[in-house]
C-alpha cells in the first residue's frame, strides 16, 4: 500500500491534465480532444485499479492510508494540509467514478459525435472527474469541499452545455443555486468542526467525534448541529427532500451527463458526506433520526412523481431521487446501514448508469424524443438497448439475484431492525422502505413497459435504430455488472467486511419480521406492482396525449408543488428582499461607493496640482517634508515625555 | 600621521558578488573602448547576462556557506574592513536585486520586432536636431547603458550590505549616478528624457546632500560613522550602550541626523513628501530603465532603510526609537494615501505605474515600521513579489507601441503597415488590448492583479506578510489603513484590466485617442505632460514624440510588437513567479525566514 | 555664561538677514525698468548664441576637457593624503593605490578610444 499511495494523486491529475490540455488548447486538440478525455479517464481507471489490487492484498487494518502532500495554507491555529484518505470507501468511490466514468466517455464519443462542442463536453466531463475524485480522496472537509464545488461546478457547465436553448440554462442555473443552499450548509459544518476541534481534517475530527481523543470533542449539541448542516449539504447535492427540485430539471443536459453526474456518481457525494462523516453522525442520535426521515420522505417523494412523469429522462431523475432516499435511509440508520447504503450506491450506480445510457440510445435512435407515451414496442427496434435496460430494469426492482436485490433488500431489512429498542421506528421505516420498493417496482416497469411493450405510437418521421457499438459496449458491460455486480460482493458479506476499516463492525440486529418471509413479501409486492404497470402500460393501449388523470396524478406531474412551494415560500420573499436590497445598494451602498470613488477623483485631481513638473516645486516639497518629519519628531517626543 | 596602520582583512570570497558585477562594469567600459562597433552590443550584452548570473551563483554558493554556519561572527556577518557587512539578510537583498537586474536586463536587451531597442542613438546628441537624425541614420548605438547598469546594480548591493553610514553615501552614489544618465537615453521623447535625468539628478543630488549632512551629525554626536561597529571600531550603538557617548541633551542631535540619512534613503524608495521625481523621472526615462529602476532600487532603498531602522530602533534607547516610529508612520501613511488616490487619476500607463510605486513604498513602510524581525522578512518576499511585477508590467509596456497610418488607409488595421513609433502610454490606447494579443494582456494583467493584492497572487502573500509585520508590532491599526488603502488602489488596478479586456478596441476611439496624443504631445497640452514640457521651456513641439517622424504624428493606431525573445523570457518568468509565489509561497518564504537568522 | 553656540546662530541670523534683506531691499527700492538686454540670459557676458538652424551640436569638447579633469582631478585628491601617510600605509597602501590608478585609467582610456582628445 505504502508503495503505491503516491500513484493516488495521479487519480485526479490524469483528467485535471485532460481537461487542462483540452480546455486551454482550444481549437487545435478539436480533432482527437475527445480520444485525449476518454484517455485521461482510462488513465485513471487504470491506476484506480493498481490501488484497488494494492489494497486488497494489505491487511485489513492497514488500509486507510492518509497520505500528505503539501500544507496547503497555515494561516492562524489553522494548518490546512493538502493529502489524500485513501481507504475502503474512498476507494469504492474511485472505481465507481473511474470505470463508470470511462465507460460512459467512450459512450459519449459517439453519442456526441455530431454536436460541434463535443472538445469541450469531454473538458467538462475530465473536470467533473478530477473534481469527483479530489472530493473522495480528501483528507479534510476543507479539500472535500473543493471537490464538492469543483463538481457543482461541473454540473453547472454540463446541465447548461446546451445553453443556446433557455431552459437548459435556467436548469442550470437552478441547480447551481440550490446547490449553493447545500453549501452554506457545508461551510457552516466547517466552521463549527474547526471552532470546536480546531482541525478539519478527517484524522482529527471524527476520533474526536468518537470522543476517542481526550480534551478535545464538543457536546451532543454541537454535533448535532454539525450533522444537521452536513445533511443540509447532503440533501443540496443529493437532491434530498427539501432540496430536491433542481434534479429533473437537470436532465436538460446531455445524457451520458445525466448517466454520470445526475445518477452514478455526483449526486450520491451526499451519501459520501453522511458515511465518511459517520462517527458525528453517532454523536448526534437526533440527527440521525432526520437523516432517516429525510430519506424515507424523499425515497417516497420520488416514487410517486416517477409513477407520473412521461418524460423517460425525468423518469429515471425522479427514480435517482427515491434511490438515493433509500441510501440515506440506510446512512442514518447506524453502523449496519453504511455498509448497505454504500453497497446500494454502488450498484445503483452501475443499473442506473446503465438505464440511462439505455434512455440516451432509445433517444438517439428516435431523433432525442423524450415522451414515453411517443415510444411503444421499440424492442424491435434496438434489442442490445432493450435486454441491456431489461437487466438494469430487473436490478433497480430488486428482483433476486439482480444487483438490486442484495443492496435494496439489505436496506429495507435494516429498516425493519428496532433502533435503541424502539420497534415504532422499525415498523415505520420498514414499512416505507417496502412501499417504496413496490412503487419503484410499478413506475420502473411503466417506463420499461412504455418504452419497449405494447404497441408503437411514434410516427412515420422516426426511424428507430440501434445505437453504434461505442454506445452499446458501454451499455452491455454496465448491464452485465446490474446483472452480477450485488451478488459477487454481496455472497458472505464481501463488500461489508471490505468497508469495516471504515464503517467500523457492527453486528446484525434482529428485524421485526424475520429474514425470509421479509424476502418473499417484498418478491410479492414487487413482481405484483410490475404486473399491474405490464397490464396498463403494455397490455393496454397507452393514449399519446396524456389524460387529465387523478389529483394525485396531476399533482405529481408537477413534481408534488415543489417548484411551486420553492417559489411561494424561498423565491418570493427572496425577491422581495433581493428588490429591496437592490434599491439600498443603489441608494445607499453605490451611493457610498460613487462617492468614495468621486471623492478619490476628486481629491486626486487636487494633489495631482502639486506634481506641477518643477525641479524646483519639488525641491521645495522635499524640504517641506523634512520639516514635516522633524515636526512629527518633535511632537512624538514631547508626547512620550 | 595615522598613528598605527593596520591593512584591513578583506574577505574576497564574501565581496566575490560585487566584485563580479562592478569588475563587468569595467570591462563593459573597456569594450566600449576596444571592441568594434559591429559587436560592440552583443558583447556587452552576453557581458552584463553572464556576470549577472554568475553573481546569482556566487551568491547561492555564499548562502549555503552563511545560513549553514550557525552564525559564527565573521562567516555570518562579514565584517571586509569594517565597512562591508554581508549578513544572510543583506545577501538576500542581494540576491534578489541582481536576480531582478537580470530579468530587467533582458527587456533592456531586447529590440523588439521593430529592430530597434529603448535607447536613443547618441543621448547626447540635442533633441530633434539634424545631429540626431545623422546618428541615427548612422546606425550609432548607446551600448554604454550595460556598464552603467552593471555600475547600478553593484551600487545597490553595496548600499544594503554595509554598516558604515559613509560607504552607504558612496554605494547610494554609485547606484544613483548611472541611473541619471540611465534616464537620459530614451529613444523617443527625448525632452522628456533629458528633462526626466535632470530632474532626478537634481533632486537626488538634494537628497544625497540631505543624506550627508545627517551622517554629518551622527559623526558629531557619535565621532564614528558606523552603524554597529566591533570591538575595536564601535559604532553608534555600541558608543552609546557602553556609554562613550551619553545621550543626554544630545537627543535631537541624534534624532535629526538620523531623519536626515532616513530622508536620503527615503527618497530613493520614493516615499511621500520625497516623492515628487518618480512620476516624471518613470515617465521619461526608457521604459525598460524604469523597470529596472522601480524594482532594484526600490529593494536597495528599503533593504537599506528596515536594517537601519532596525538596527537604531532596536540599539537606541526607547524614546529615540519611538519618534523614529512615529515619523515612518506618518511618512507610510502620507504615501500610500497619495499613491493610491493619485493614481487613481492617472491617464498614462508609466505615470500610473509610478503612483504605484509609490503606494507599494507606502505598504512596505508599513511593514517597515513594525520594526521588528518579521519586518525583515516581510519586507524581503515584499520585494521579490513587487519586483517581478513590476520588471514584467514594464516590459509589456514596452512592447505596446504606436504604429503611424499609411495614407490611404484608414483603417491601418493591417499590421504591416506604417512605421512603428515610441510606446503607446496612453490609457485610452490600451482600451481593448486583450483581443489584439491575450497573453501579454493576461500576463499584463496578472501583474496588476498581484499589485492590487488579490489572492493566488504573489502579491496578496507579500501584502498579508507585510501587513502582519505591522500587526506584529502592534500596530493593528495601521495595518487597517494599510488594508484600506489597498481597497482604493484595487480600484486603479481593475480599471486598467476592465480596459484592456472588456472595452472594446473601437478604431475610431482608438483613433481619436492618439490623435489626443499626440496634439498633446505637439502643444504640450494633457494632464502633468503640459507642466513639464513647459518647465522644459524648449521646443514644444515634437518634443514628445519620435524623432523620425516629426511630420506624420496626426494619425497613429496602437499595435503590439513581437519581443526578439529576452523581454518575452522576461516577461514569462514574472509571470510564472507571480503566480507560483501566489500558490506556493512557501519556500521563497522560509528562505526569507532563513534570511532574518543572525540579525543582531 | 550662555550657551558656546550662541555666537553660531547670531552669525546665522545675521547672514540671513543681510541675504534675504539685500533680495528684499532691492524689489522694495529698486527701479524696475526692462530692456531686452537685461531680460536675456546671462552667460558669462558673452551675447547668448542662438542655436545654428536646424539644430546643431553643443560644444561638447568643453564636457569632455571637464570630464578629464574630473579623472585626473580625482587622481590627485586621493595621491595626495597617500603620498603623506605613504610609509604607514606600506605595501597595503602600494596595492590599493595600484588599484585606484588602474581604474581610473579605465574612463581614460574610453575617452581617447571613442575619440575624446580628437581636437582638431
Amino acid at each position: 500500500m505504502e508503495n503505491v499511495i503516491g500513484l493516488a494523486p495521479w487519480l485526479v491529475g490524469f483528467p485535471l491534465l485532460g481537461a487542462a490540455v483540452l480546455l486551454l488548447g482550444g481549437r487545435a486538440t478539436d480533432r482527437w480532444g475527445h480520444w485525449l478525455g476518454v484517455a485521461a479517464s482510462t488513465a485513471a481507471a487504470v491506476t484506480g485499479f493498481v490501488l484497488l489490487f494494492a489494497m486488497i492484498s494489505t491487511p485489513a487494518e492497514e488500509r486507510v492510508v492518509d497520505h500528505h502532500l503539501w500544507t496547503w495554507l497555515s494561516a492562524g491555529g489553522l494548518d490546512v494540509d493538502l493529502g489524500v484518505r485513501l481507504d475502503p470507501l474512498s476507494m469504492t468511490f474511485v472505481m465507481l467514478v473511474t470505470f463508470v466514468g470511462t465507460l460512459i466517455h467512450v459512450y459519449s464519443v459517439a453519442y456526441m459525435a455530431h454536436d460541434p462542442h463535443r472538445r469541450r463536453f469531454f473538458a467538462y466531463l475530465n473536470l467533473f472527474v478530477a473534481a469527483m475524485l479530489t472530493l473522495v480522496l480528501a483528507d479534510s472537509y476543507l479539500l472535500l469541499f473543493v471537490g464538492w464545488e469543483g463538481v457543482g461546478l461541473a454540473s453547472y457547465l454540463l446541465i447548461g452545455f446546451w445553453d443556446h436553448k433557455r431552459p437548459n440554462a435556467v436548469a442550470a442555473k437552478k441547480a447551481f443555486v440550490m446547490n449553493r443552499v447545500g453549501d452554506m450548509g457545508l461551510i457552516a459544518a466547517m466552521a463549527l468542526i474547526f471552532a470546536n476541534v480546531g482541525s478539519v481534517q478527517f484524522a482529527d475530527v471524527l476520533p474526536a467525534a468518537a470522543g476517542e481523543l481526550s480534551g478535545v470533542g464538543a457536546s451532543t449539541a454541537t454535533w448535532t448541529a454539525v450533522a444537521l448542516c452536513l445533511l443540509l449539504a447532503a440533501c443540496g447535492k443529493s437532491a434530498q427532500f427539501p432540496l430536491q427540485a433542481w434534479l429533473g430539471d437537470a436532465m436538460a443536459g446531455p445524457t451520458p451527463v445525466s448517466a454520470l453526474i445526475h445518477a452514478a456518481t455526483m449526486v450520491t457525494a451526499g451519501v459520501y458526506l453522511m458515511v465518511r462523516s459517520a462517527p458525528i453522525l453517532e454523536a448526534a442520535p437526533t440527527a440521525q433520526l432526520v437523516v432517516v426521515c429525510v430519506g424515507a420522505v424523499t425515497l417516497i417523494f420520488g416514487a410517486v412523481v416517477g409513477c407520473a412523469k412521461d418524460d423517460i429522462k425525468k423518469a429515471l431523475a425522479a427514480s435517482t431521487m427515491s434511490q438515493i432516499g433509500y441510501m440515506m435511509l440506510a446512512a442514518g440508520l447506524g453502523p449496519v446501514g453504511y455498509g448497505f447504503a454504500i453497497f446500494h450506491l454502488l450498484t445503483h450506480g452501475f443499473f442506473k448508469a446503465g438505464l440511462f445510457l439505455g434512455a440516451g440510445s432509445v433517444m438517439h435512435g428516435m431523433d432525442d424524443e423524450v415522451d414515453m407515451r411517443r415510444f411503444g414496442g421499440l424492442s424491435r427496434f434496438l434489442p442490445v438497448t432493450w435486454i441491456t435496460m431489461g437487466l438494469g430494469w430487473l436490478a433497480i426492482l430488486g428482483v433476486f439475484p439482480f444487483s438490486g436485490f442484495w443492496s435494496k433488500d439489505g436496506i429495507i431489512e435494516t429498516a425493519f431492525v428496532p433502533v435503541d429498542g424502539q420497534p415504532w421506528r422499525a415498523w415505520l421505516f420498514g414499512s416505507v422502505a417496502l412501499v417504496g420498493a413496490a412503487i419503484t417496482a410499478f413506475y420502473m416497469s411503466r417506463l420499461f413497459f412504455m418504452t419497449f411493450g405494447g404497441q408503437r405510437r411514434w410516427d412515420d418521421d422516426h426511424h428507430p435504430h440501434e445505437s453504434p457499438a461505442l454506445m452499446t459496449v458501454p451499455m452491455i458491460i454496465l448491464a452485465i455488472g446490474s446483472v452480477a455486480l450485488g451478488g459477487l460482493l454481496a455472497v458472505g458479506g464481501t463488500f461489508t467486511t471490505w468497508l469495516e476499516p471504515v464503517t467500523g463492525h457492527a453486528e446484525h440486529g434482529e428485524p421485526v419480521i424475520p429474514f425470509w418471509p421479509l424476502v418473499i413479501l417484498t418478491h410479492v409486492l414487487v413482481i405484483g406492482a410490475a404486473l399491474l404497470a405490464f397490464r396498463q402500460y403494455a397490455v393496454s393501449r397507452v393514449p399519446v396525449t396524456a389524460p387529465r388523470g387523478s389529483l394525485l396524478t396531476r399533482a405529481a406531474r408537477r413534481d408534488l408543488f415543489q417548484d411551486a412551494t420553492n417559489e411561494t415560500l424561498v423565491m418570493l420573499p427572496g425577491q422581495v428582499l433581493t428588490r429591496s436590497l437592490v434599491y439600498g445598494d443603489k441608494a445607499v451602498v453605490d451611493g457610498g461607493w460613487l462617492g468614495l470613488g468621486a471623492t478619490v477623483t476628486q481629491v486626486g485631481e487636487k494633489v495631482r496640482g502639486m506634481q506641477n513638473g518643477y525641479a524646483r516645486s519639488y525641491a521645495a516639497m522635499i524640504l517641506t517634508g523634512v520639516l514635516v518629519i522633524a515636526g512629527v519628531a518633535g511632537i512624538a517626543a514631547a508626547v512620550s515625555q | 600621521m595615522i598613528p598605527d596602520f593596520t591593512a584591513p582583512l578583506i574577505d574576497w570570497a564574501a565581496l566575490a558578488p560585487l566584485l563580479v558585477v562592478l569588475g563587468a562594469g569595467v570591462v563593459g567600459v573597456l569594450v566600449e573602448a576596444f571592441v568594434p562597433d559591429a559587436v560592440r552590443r552583443a558583447t556587452q550584452i552576453t557581458l552584463a547576462l553572464a556576470a549577472l548570473a554568475a553573481t546569482v551563483v556566487l551568491i547561492v554558493l555564499r548562502w549555503g556557506l552563511i545560513v549553514g554556519s550557525d552564525g559564527a561572527p565573521g562567516v555570518s556577518d562579514v565584517l571586509v574592513g569594517g565597512t562591508v557587512m554581508v549578513t544572510p539578510f543583506a545577501l538576500a537583498l542581494q540576491g534578489t536585486i541582481v536576480v531582478l537586474a537580470f530579468l530587467g536586463a533582458l527587456v533592456v536587451a531586447d529590440r523588439t520586432s521593430s529592430g530597434q531597442d529603448a535607447f536613443a542613438p547618441t543621448a547626447a546628441a540635442v533633441p530633434g536636431t539634424s545631429y540626431e537624425d545623422l546618428a541615427r541614420r548612422a546606425g550609432l548605438q548607446q551600448t554604454e547603458v550595460y556598464p552603467l547598469l552593471m555600475f547600478a546594480t553593484g551600487g545597490m548591493m553595496l548600499f544594503v550590505a554595509t554598516d558604515d553610514l559613509l560607504m552607504m553615501f558612496v554605494a547610494l552614489e554609485v547606484l544613483s549616478l548611472p541611473l541619471y544618465v540611465l534616464c537620459a537615453t530614451a529613444r523617443r521623447r527625448r525632452l522628456l528624457s533629458q528633462e526626466a535625468a535632470a530632474k532626478y539628478f537634481l533632486l537626488g543630488a538634494f537628497a544625497s546632500a540631505l543624506f550627508i549632512f545627517g551622517v554629518a551629525l551622527i559623526y558629531g554626536f557619535a565621532g564614528t560613522v558606523r552603524l554597529i561597529g566591533d570591538e575595536d571600531k564601535p559604532g553608534v550603538i555600541r558608543r552609546v550602550l557602553s556609554g562613550d557617548a551619553p545621550l543626554d541633551g544630545m537627543t535631537v542631535l541624534v534624532v535629526a541626523g538620523i531623519l536626515l540619512v532616513l530622508v536620503g534613503l527615503l527618497f530613493k524608495l520614493g516615499a511621500v513628501p520625497f516623492h515628487a521625481w518618480t512620476p516624471d523621472v518613470y515617465a521619461g526615462a526608457p521604459t525598460p530603465i524604469t523597470g529596472f529602476m522601480a524594482a532594484c532600487t526600490k529593494v536597495a532603498a528599503v533593504g537599506a532603510l528596515v536594517k537601519v531602522l532596525y538596527t537604531l530602533v532596536v540599539g537606541l534607547p526607547p524614546e529615540v526609537g519611538e519618534q523614529l516610529r512615529t515619523v515612518v508612520i506618518v511618512v507610510a501613511i502620507l504615501t500610500m494615501a497619495l499613491g493610491t488616490v493619485v493614481g487613481a487619476v492617472q491617464t498614462d500607463i508609466k505615470r500610473l505605474l509610478a503612483y504605484s510605486s509609490i503606494a507599494h513604498a507606502g505598504f512596505l513602510l508599513v511593514a517597515v515600521a513594525g520594526i521588528n524581525l518579521e519586518s525583515l522578512r516581510a519586507v524581503l518576499f515584499y520585494m521579490v513579489a513587487y519586483g517581478v511585477a513590476t520588471v514584467g508590467a514594464f516590459g509589456v509596456v514596452t512592447l505596446v507601441r504606436e504604429r503611424t497610418v499609411v495614407p490611404g488607409r484608414a483603417d491601418g488595421a493591417d499590421g504591416e503597415d506604417g512605421v512603428v513609433l515610441g510606446e503607446a502610454t496612453h490609457l485610452s490606447q490600451w482600451a481593448g488590448l486583450g483581443r489584439r494579443a491575450p497573453w501579454l494582456t493576461a500576463a499584463f494583467a496578472l501583474f496588476l492583479l498581484s499589485m492590487a493584492g488579490i489572492p493566488l497572487t504573489a502579491g496578496f502573500v507579500a501584502k498579508f506578510g507585510a501587513f502582519g509585520a505591522a500587526v506584529a508590532g502592534d500596530l493593528w491599526w495601521l495595518a487597517v489603513v494599510g488594508v484600506l488603502a489597498s481597497v482604493v488602489a484595487v480600484f486603479f488596478y481593475v480599471r486598467v484590466i476592465v480596459l484592456m479586456m472588456f472595452t472594446p478596441p473601437a478604431e475610431e476611439q482608438l483613433l481619436a485617442g492618439a490623435e489626443a496624443r499626440a496634439q498633446e504631445a505637439a502643444t504640450g497640452t494633457g494632464d502633468e505632460a503640459e507642466a513639464a514640457e513647459a518647465s522644459s521651456g524648449a521646443e514644444p513641439a515634437g518634443g514628445g514624440v519620435a524623432t523620425e517622424t516629426r511630420t506624420e504624428v496626426a494619425r497613429t493606431v496602437v499595435t503590439v510588437v513581437g519581443s526578439r525573445g529576452p523581454a518575452a523570457v522576461a516577461i514569462a518568468v514574472c509571470a510564472v513567479a507571480t503566480l507560483v509565489l501566489g500558490v506556493f509561497p512557501g519556500p521563497v518564504l522560509e528562505l526569507a525566514g532563513e534570511a532574518i537568522k543572525f540579525v543582531p | 555664561m550662555t550657551n558656546p553656540y550662541v555666537p553660531v546662530l547670531v552669525l546665522m541670523a545675521v547672514a540671513a538677514v543681510l541675504a534675504l534683506g539685500g533680495v528684499a531691499a532691492s524689489a522694495v527700492i529698486g527701479p524696475k525698468r526692462y530692456n531686452r538686454a537685461k531680460l536675456d540670459a546671462y552667460e558669462c557676458g558673452i551675447e547668448p548664441t542662438p542655436h545654428a538652424t536646424g539644430g546643431g551640436r553643443l560644444p561638447i569638447k568643453y564636457y569632455l576637457v571637464a570630464m578629464t579633469f574630473i579623472v585626473f582631478d580625482i587622481e590627485v585628491v586621493f595621491l595626495y593624503p597617500w603620498a603623506v601617510d605613504f610609509t604607514t600605509l606600506a605595501t597595503f597602501g602600494l596595492v590599493a593605490m595600484l588599484g585606484f590608478l588602474a581604474l581610473i585609467t579605465v574612463p581614460f582610456v574610453y575617452e581617447w578610444r571613442r575619440g575624446g582628445f580628437d581636437w582638431v
